[in-house]
């Protein structure tokens, strides 16, 4: 059984834009990692899917499950919380290993320690 | 007395809103065990002894929470705009240095969650014995402009909440 179905046809609406929305950022992140040159260039696009995107996504999800359990559902909030906190962890350490392997490599284009 | 049983106060708030958002509709139970997570986890904390966090100035939060949301949307469709190859310039990306005054840890650490969430700035490494960060933007056109962006608009209110 779909529970879309039970949602009021405005619900169903603002829910699927929200997460459509969120996911197209998703994508634009993911295209970018493609169109993109150098390293440290694509590492700016998939934030853009934790970022925006990921706040779009959370939001879909909570307006669906506030209204079809008739509460306030924030639990998802917590998903947010967790991504914005720890995604700056995981660019941080890419980001260094980077530069750590290319003023190895003698990269001019780093600027040195 | 108080800071025997709370070391961190902060802490031991946002473990029971984590734990009741975790366990779906309020009730009692829960109310119980979320009391005594906060309580207990915090003890564990001061094991690995951490800075006290001091948070001031509920106003400067809310100002910088504000800042951050707007710029946030407007770097994201910066970025997805470059991705996207709708741009009006020729694009150069490149490192700056950003001499910052801010020491404080958690100070730090809120504004690389800042500069990471809004896409067009990496955080690459922080030297702290000279206070100086090395940035990667991916679209630098005046480096003086992100140096007084990111001082002007972050530090200088996280300087106010992290005295």
């Amino acid at each position: 059984m779909n529970p879309l179905i039970e949602l009021p046809l405005w619900a169903a609406w603002l829910v699927v834009a929200l997460a459509l929305c969120g996911g197209l950022l998703a994508l634009t992140g993911s295209i970018g990692l493609v169109v993109l040159k150098r390293f440290y260039e694509r590492v700016h696009a998939p934030t853009l899917g934790a970022t925006l995107g990921m706040t779009l996504i959370v939001l879909a999800s909570m307006v669906f499950w506030s209204l079809s359990e008739g509460r306030f559902a924030l639990r998802d909030l917590l998903i947010g919380v967790f991504l914005t906190v720890t995604t700056p962890v995981t660019l941080i350490l890419l980001a260094r290993a980077a530069a750590y392997r290319d003023r190895i490599e003698g990269d001019a284009q780093v600027p040195p320690e | 007395m108080i800071r025997a049983v709370l070391p961190h106060p902060l802490l031991a708030a946002g473990l029971f809103a984590t734990w009741l958002l975790l366990n779906g509709p309020l009730s009692a139970g829960d109310m119980v065990v979320a009391f005594l997570v906060a309580l207990i986890i915090p003890q564990v904390m001061r094991q690995l002894e951490p800075d006290r966090s001091g948070v001031r100035s509920p106003g400067a939060i809310l100002r910088l929470a504000s800042y951050v949301a707007v710029d946030v949307v407007r770097s994201n469709y910066a970025v997805a705009a470059i991705i996207m190859g709708r741009r009006r310039h020729i694009r150069r990306s490149g490192f700056i240095h950003v001499p910052l005054d801010l020491r404080n840890r958690y100070g730090l650490a809120v504004l690389a969650i800042i500069l990471t969430s809004t896409p067009g700035t990496l955080w690459v490494q922080y030297d702290r014995a000279t206070g100086s960060l090395l940035l990667h933007v991916l679209d630098l056109i005046e480096e003086g402009e992100w140096i007084d962006l990111i001082k002007g608009r972050y530090e200088r209110l996280l300087l106010e909440i992290f005295p």
